[in-house]
């Protein structure tokens, strides 16, 4: 395999590994609160519709990118007012979100199909990446440098802050976090939010990042994978990068093989579409096989909160 | 000095209920004070308003002679009080550490705050290990966490609701130590608790509510244990009545050496445990929780088979490869300890529940077709016979109270008449009155021929109701003896005593 070859596979990883990567980061946040929210896909898709209009209209990719965001946050406070002030069923409440989103976004779309944008450029001037190694490292759009730091500021919330202690205690045990004093309901609505804001984000990618353009359901499930991937990294930021980036590894060999890339296309596309669903049942069979005190699994996950009871 | 704590006139409502009626009392500083009453008279409601928890709906709240607000538990402890809570408010998977710093209002550097942590449990003599997972602690270094929690904030005023439910008798001295030592620094203790000789020993003054209402203010070192048990009840109370040298009846239950495997969980396995109960007998199995209690409830009750025909058995059948629906058609009902969820599903009604246990006993499935109106009239009676509050046999299990819970699940045993009764923690949160009855009705279960292992950790409730006892350690149990046998500090030594937690 040459250089050249090699390098383009690992840019066409990365960038299909960053949406990913941003959503389920959001959704490791909402899920250590206690909260499940499925409706990651739809929130990407207005995130993807948003970002695609704004620039469509501005041309300017990181204003699109902070609408991206806001709109996903308006799309997770309809779910937060449904599950968390009405305490409505996380389940369905996620699974109509994603519904209403695919459908909303697809009626905002409406006349801007097949209407070209330009990507986001890289964020480093194009003389640092001259060789191709230094194009690994330096080629890259802010957001997947964005998407990289967010790990270690999520691992930095999570682990070593007041406030991040505070998160896991409401997920861990919410009627405890209550009895103590902290707002169960509020920790999680930020929670809500802050997964809306990073689903936008992830939402923002397809059009600014993959294909510069707006396709209906163009994000094509990657919402679920980040969920699954969010169980499969057992809820850990680094295990989520490592596996954003297995599973982003998993997806462009799917096209590979799509293409007729040689031995890969011995394996039928459709297993490698299958693949990271194949190793998140894997991975759960593990965890529950070894089911211990460490299995990391916030204690409160998908639970209303109640505090009468 | 002004008092520490003053309430006049607290009245609070609820839908139905008048959960405190025009409550008025007063503790002063370094006083041991004890609030006293049964399941319903409204002691965690008082103690809930006086923490912040609720507000209510009339009346005064003075700290230190000023009339105070509490609209939440952050400013109660900025006043100084502090609260240890009977069902612990940790968080299993977080560390000692990080489950104090989140009950701290300031912001202290974790190091700073191991610290202090390390002072305060020096100062007390409270040993534990900051670093370690809670989910890997025993109900007792669980209890010292809440203990040091509140006792990092410099409390005036510690309220302690039901401390000594899970703790052996050397731990209860240790507790008493603690908050004796606590008092006489000048902070002041109310402390809630059915356990009355614990309040004689302890306390200076008690406050007795009933209904809602307090019925009296008294010194419990000139009271009895009966006269204020029947102040908290408001009526005489009825002893056990046990008739005097019963005889037993042939062997019903035996247990030969029977083990069970480890589960993973945090209840040790039993090891190798034989015991012999008669007809007519009751035999007690004390010993502090998580010392393989579990594992032999579940291998009695079958929800864990042994591979062992012959560890377990009835009338000299073989039991051990049955399971639970098949030990309960040959006579063995079981209570497991936990009664919401493993005893009884929350989301049923009673009804439903009473089919899940009494289904074959009492024929009340027929070609595969619930029986409603037996199940029905089933669940009338026990909730009759037994006191039940519940609006009926419709009311689901989970609307109950945890006391209530717990009179409704051992009258649905008892009532099927089972020629084996096991039950662990058969009074766990019941008031005085309803344990009374309780175990009144465990006697005449055995006096009418049945054979009845109760677990519990109350060793009054043993002394009181068992014939023989014997004592549960690290999964190994003791040989029974007749209970009369025994004075207390040796159960204490052997429930503690190779158990080096306990002897620390």
């Amino acid at each position: 395999m040459s250089t050249e070859l090699l390098i383009a596979i690992i840019i066409t990883v990365v960038g299909a590994s960053t949406p990913i990567l941003i959503a389920a980061l959001g959704e490791l946040v909402v899920e250590k609160s206690g909260v499940l929210n499925l409706g990651v896909e739809g929130m990407m898709l207005v995130g993807a519709i948003t970002a695609f209009v704004v620039t469509f209209t501005t041309g300017n990719h990181y204003l699109a990118i902070v609408c991206a965001a806001g709109a996903g946050v308006a799309a997770s406070m309809i779910f937060g007012f449904l599950t968390l002030s009405l305490s409505a069923n996380q389940t369905a409440t996620g699974l109509a979100l994603t519904i209403f989103g695919t459908g909303f976004s697809a009626l905002a779309g409406q006349g801007y199909s097949a209407r070209p944008v330009t990507l986001l450029g890289p964020l480093f001037p194009a003389e640092l990446a001259t060789h191709p190694v230094w194009r690994v490292l330096f080629g890259y759009s802010a957001l997947v440098y964005f998407s990289l730091i967010m790990v270690v500021v999520v691992w930095f919330f999570l682990k070593r802050t007041r406030a991040g202690l505070i998160l896991r205690a409401v997920g861990e045990n919410d009627l405890s976090a209550h009895s103590i004093g902290y707002s169960v309901i509020g920790v999680r609505y930020a929670a809500v939010a802050f997964g809306g804001a990073m689903a936008g984000i992830a939402g923002a990618c397809f059009p600014l990042l993959l294909t510069p353009q707006w396709a209906e359901r163009m994000t094509a499930g990657r919402g679920w994978i980040a969920v699954a991937l969010v169980v499969f990294a057992s809820w850990k930021p680094f295990r989520l990068l490592a596996g954003a980036y297995l599973f982003g590894l998993v997806m462009t060999m799917e096209l590979y093989a799509k293409a007729g890339g040689g031995p890969l296309s011995s394996i039928p596309s459709e297993l490698w579409a299958a693949m990271p669903y194949l190793a998140t049942i894997v991975v759960l069979v593990l965890i529950s096989i070894r089911r211990d005190a460490s299995s990391n699994a916030p204690a409160c996950l998908g639970r209303p909160f109640l505090p009468s009871n | 000095m002004p008092n520490r704590l003053e309430l006049s006139g607290i009245t609070k409502q609820f839908p139905g209920v008048l959960a405190n009626d025009n409550v008025s009392f007063a503790v002063k500083p370094g006083e041991i004070h004890a609030l006293l009453g049964e399941n319903g008279a409204g002691k965690s409601t008082l103690v809930k308003m006086i923490y912040g928890i609720m507000q209510p709906d009339a009346g005064e709240i003075r700290w230190n002679g000023e009339p105070v607000v509490v609209p939440n538990p952050k400013a109660a402890r900025k006043f100084g009080i502090g609260m240890v809570f009977q069902h612990f408010s940790l968080f299993e998977a977080l560390t000692v550490l990080e489950n104090i710093a989140l009950g701290m209002d300031a912001k202290v550097p974790s190091r700073e705050l191991e610290a202090r942590i390390r002072e305060v449990m020096a100062t007390y003599g409270l040993a534990l290990d900051p670093h370690r997972t809670v989910a890997t602690l025993s109900v007792g270094e669980r209890q010292r966490i809440e203990i040091v929690r509140a006792l990092l904030l410099n409390p005036q005023l510690l309220i302690m609701d039901e401390p000594t439910s899970v703790l052996t008798p050397q731990e209860v001295e240790q507790l008493f130590t603690v908050l004796r030592k606590l008092a006489a620094e000048g902070c002041s203790i109310l402390y809630i608790s059915h356990k009355l000789h614990e309040i004689k020993a302890l306390c200076d003054v008690a406050t007795i509510l009933r209904g809602g209402k307090l019925v009296d203010t008294c010194d419990p070192k000139q009271e009895t244990s009966r006269s204020m048990a029947e102040k908290m009840i408001g009526s005489g109370l009825k002893d056990i009545v046990k008739p005097e040298g019963r005889s037993f009846g042939t062997p019903k239950l035996v247990v030969n050496r029977l083990s069970t495997l480890s589960t993973g969980h945090f209840d040790i396995p039993v090891r190798n445990v034989s015991f012999t109960v008669r007809a007519g007998e009751i035999l007690g199995i004390a010993g502090v929780a998580g010392n393989g209690q579990n594992a032999l409830l579940d291998a009695l009750s079958g929800e864990v088979r042994s591979d062992d025909r012959d560890a377990i058995s009835i009338d000299g059948l073989g039991i051990g490869g049955m399971d639970t629906t098949e030990r309960r058609r040959h006579g063995l009902c079981a209570v497991p300890e936990e009664r919401n969820g493993h005893a009884a599903v929350g989301d049923f009604s009673l009804s439903d529940n009473s089919v899940l246990t009494a289904r074959d006993r009492l024929g009340m499935v027929v070609m595969g077709l619930i029986n409603s109106g037996a199940a029905r009239t089933y669940t009338g009676r026990v909730i009759a016979d037994f006191a039940v509050k519940a609006l009926g046999p419709a009311s689901t299990a989970g609307s109950l109270s945890g006391g209530n819970l717990q009179k409704y699940i051992m009258g649905r045993e008892i009532l099927q008449k089972p020629s084996v009764l096991v039950v662990s923690q058969p009074t766990w949160g019941v008031d005085a009155g309803a344990a009374a009855a309780i175990h009144q009705a465990l006697v005449d279960l055995a006096a009418a021929g049945s054979a009845i292992v109760v677990i519990s950790q109350d060793l009054d409730e043993l002394r009181a109701l068992a014939d023989t006892l014997a004592v549960i350690n690290m999964g190994e149990l003791s040989a029974a003896r007749p209970v009369k046998d025994f004075s207390v500090e040796e159960i204490g030594l052997l429930m503690g005593g190779v158990h080096g937690e306990a002897a620390a």
